[in-house]
């Protein structure tokens, strides 16, 4: 409450003061900036897809950011309000208050922040304080953080303080203090004329350690005393030459049981290696990675979205059409896993051809050409595969404390996914294009618990057609039509989407998601909903009606699940 | 909370004598060059920032209907495209061979975990930003429908 009260008399005083001197010239107000979203939604009963209706039947999620910002120096506010939080909203946001409120001043050289922040080292697979205010997902630090930057290309950062955990109208911050440093060289800044060099090396490395006060946990016959500073370290290299770059990453921890790994002993590693290519018209990206017992929170008993210290991204390209992104969509398994990703993207051009020509060569060209089109075709093909670890596993003490050996690198026998997917767009003319996609997908129901009717591996083929008329100025028309087959789970399914607007302030949306191939008759339903919305540069407001599908909801390749609903939601943002 | 909403609106008064400006942030590029985006604007010239991701359809639709008029826009106003992708980890790989694939002619930034985003108030993608030859920003767009083209050439036209 004190800082609180220190910011808000920050806040007050700073512009005042500032007000104050209004007769001099050249006097710089500061500026503010801020944005308000709010989502609200009524529920309405339906059995046939198992909405429920909380007892205050409506919801309410909103919050505001306030930045006040002069030269170097900048504080800000946000205010967060659940009344109550929307269904399938995770059980820690409650009530309403000040939920981040920070004060930061920065320089080219220097950059200091006290209260919260958010902040990643390397590719955050030690450390990522992050948000994703719509699915319910943040944790904020608090504290002090520092940035140093001695001479151009070398960057020091000191972190020190607690995670968000919990809002019940005010902050709660998780039990254990983390504490992190890290270096970055980048030796192209060292020289003026290095900048623009073919070579662009950049190397880093961190310390992160958790400290949590610790007793004994007892397994089977043992009394273990659990460490109360848990340590890990990465390094990390990215290189460019050329067209090409390469970054990789490694990631230690020592010994840190908790909730996720069953309390053994093991220590962790992760390892994140990615190599690409491309050229105008051409790319190629290969992506590997191998995270073993690598959950880090700070507090150790916690699960799923409490708390992370550090990020594991998923290995599958993050999907974005309704029935590939929620039905099932990958989540890494915490607990270890193996895969890898490749991509390429090529754009096929129209060939030149003389006019007249004639002969074999010629009328090949022409029907290459006649395939592409006058705007010429791209393709996409992207392959990404996941299993478990490489490893056997200990028993009697030996399994207790440490758990299990890994063999290798490489794949364990346990299946978690197989994404393969191609995609086709062409433009037909300037006023209508079109883009095909086809999925497949093995997905393991029961290392990534999407749905609760099959367990097992779901073996999928979907197709998705997305076609874009514009029909006249300022109106067009997006019409989506995708189907998913499978013979598992609830069977097949089929959505139809329309969108037209009217640019640039209106549009209006139908969209329809049949589970036509479900093996129960009474469980094939129509899950139809409409929207209308109306934006008006930063100021976006959407008014939707219908029902909704349980299901998962992602934005940016973060997801959680969400239970059926039936009525209208009300959605705004805005910012100034 | 009397003194805070009494406190905002001071604030909010204070700060609205102010046009919204750019705030310094240091991000890489998509060739790994550290960029300070303070000096990106006010040069003399507008500049359109656009947030992107590569899992956004819109956001994509728009950057690349956003090409074929960008070489006129560049003659007529001398304007500069910069499109921040606010891509994770998870997907921040697949930015470089993206953008070479399909031939994006931008100068293309990554904003990984939000700090230019939250700066810039960004709740969701797309968001565009018009900055006029000042460093001021004068327009903003939170959608991309297809035909917002045009009124992106209206806004460029009234600078």
């Amino acid at each position: 409450m004190k800082t609180l009260r220190f910011l808000i008399t920050t806040l007050m005083l700073a512009p005042l003061a500032v007000l104050g001197q209004f007769g001099g010239q050249n006097s710089d107000p500061g500026s503010v900036t801020g944005n308000v979203s709010l989502i609200w939604q009524s529920y309405a009963e339906d059995s046939l897809i198992g909405a429920q209706v909380p007892p205050e039947q409506s919801a309410l999620n909103a919050w505001a950011n306030l930045i006040y910002t002069k030269g170097n120096f900048s504080a800000g506010v946000r205010y967060e309000a659940y009344q109550n939080a929307l269904l399938g909203y995770p059980g820690r946001f409650k009530g309403q208050g000040i939920a981040y409120r920070f004060a930061r001043y920065r320089t080219d050289q220097y950059d200091v922040t006290i209260g919260n922040f958010y902040d990643q080292l390397g590719s955050g697979l030690i450390f990522r304080s992050y948000e994703e205010r719509y699915l319910g997902v943040d944790n904020a630090m608090d504290g002090l953080r520092v940035v140093f930057r001695p001479i151009n290309g070398i960057q020091l950062k000191g972190i020190y303080g607690r995670q968000r955990l919990d809002f019940d109208s005010r902050l709660i911050n998780g039990e254990g203090v983390v504490r992190a440093a890290d270096a970055e060289v980048n030796f192209n800044q060292f020289k003026e004329d290095w900048a623009s060099k073919k070579l662009q090396v950049t190397l880093g490395g961190s310390f992160v350690s958790r400290f949590q006060t610790g007793s004994q946990i007892e397994k089977d016959t043992l009394v273990l005393e659990v460490p109360e500073n848990v340590a890990a370290y990465a390094g990390r290299a990215n290189i460019y030459y050329g067209n090409w770059n390469l970054y990789a990453e490694y990631v230690r921890k020592i010994n840190d049981p908790n909730a996720d790994n069953d309390y053994i002993y093991r220590e962790g590693e992760g390892i994140f290696a990615n190599l690409s290519y491309s050229k105008p018209g051409f790319g190629f990206n290969l992506n590997g990675k191998m995270v073993d017992n690598m959950s880090f929170r700070s507090d150790r008993d916690l699960l799923l979205f409490d708390a992370p210290i550090n990020f594991i991204p998923a290995i599958t390209k993050v999907h974005t059409y309704n029935l590939a992104a929620t039905l099932y969509p990958y989540a890494t398994v915490i607990d270890g896993e193996t895969g890898f990703n490749v991509e390429v993207f090529k754009k096929f051009k129209r060939k030149d051809l003389p006019e007249g020509a004639t002969g074999f060569g010629a009328s090949m060209k022409r029907f290459y050409n006649a395939i592409v089109g006058k705007y010429g075709t791209n393709v996409t093909v992207n392959f990404a595969a996941a299993n478990n670890i490489d490893t056997t596993g200990f028993s009697g003490v030996e399994g207790a404390v440490q758990g299990y050996r890994r063999n290798s690198l490489g794949f364990g026998d346990e299946k978690f996914v197989r994404d393969l997917n191609v995609e086709i767009s062409r433009k037909f003319s300037k006023n209508f294009k079109a883009k095909y996609t086809f999925y497949y997908l093995e997905f393991n129901t029961n290392t990534t618990p999407v749905t609760v009717d099959f367990k097992g591996i779901v073996y999928a083929n979907m197709h998705v057609l997305e076609l874009n008329n514009r029909l006249a100025k300022h109106h067009s028309l997006r019409t989506e039509l995708q189907t998913l087959f499978t013979e598992q789970d609830k069977g097949d399914w089929g959505t139809v989407l329309f969108e037209y607007s009217y640019s640039p302030h209106w549009f209006v949306s139908v969209m329809d998601q049949y589970n036509f191939g479900n093996e129960d008759p009474d469980a094939r339903v129509h899950y139809l909903f409409g929207t209308i919305g109306y934006i008006n540069g930063p100021h976006r407001l959407a008014v939707g009606y219908g029902k909704r599908r349980e299901g998962i909801f992602c934005v940016g390749g973060v997801c959680r699940a969400v239970p059926a609903s039936n009525g209208f939601e009300i959605t705004f943002t805005s910012s100034f | 909370m009397k003194k805070l909403i009494l406190a905002l609106a001071i604030v909010f008064s204070a700060g609205m004598l102010t046009a919204q400006t750019i705030p310094n942030v240091q991000l890489k590029d998509a060739s790994g060059k550290t960029v300070n985006t303070a000096d990106l604007v006010g040069k003399g010239k507008p500049v359109i920032i656009s947030f992107w991701a590569t899992w956004c359809s819109p956001c994509k639709r728009e950057l690349n209907n956003y090409t074929e008029y960008y070489e006129d826009w560049q003659d007529e106003f001398g304007v500069e495209l910069i499109a921040v992708s606010v891509d994770d980890q998870r997907t921040a790989n697949r930015v470089a061979p993206y953008i070479n694939s399909v031939e994006w002619p931008y100068t293309i930034l990554l904003d990984p975990n939000r700090d230019f985003g939250r700066a810039m108030q960004v709740n969701n993608v797309p968001h565009t930003f018009l900055v006029d030859a000042e460093g001021n920003v004068v327009w903003q767009n939170n959608n991309y429908s297809d035909g917002d083209e045009e009124e992106m050439y209206e806004q460029l036209s009234k600078l």
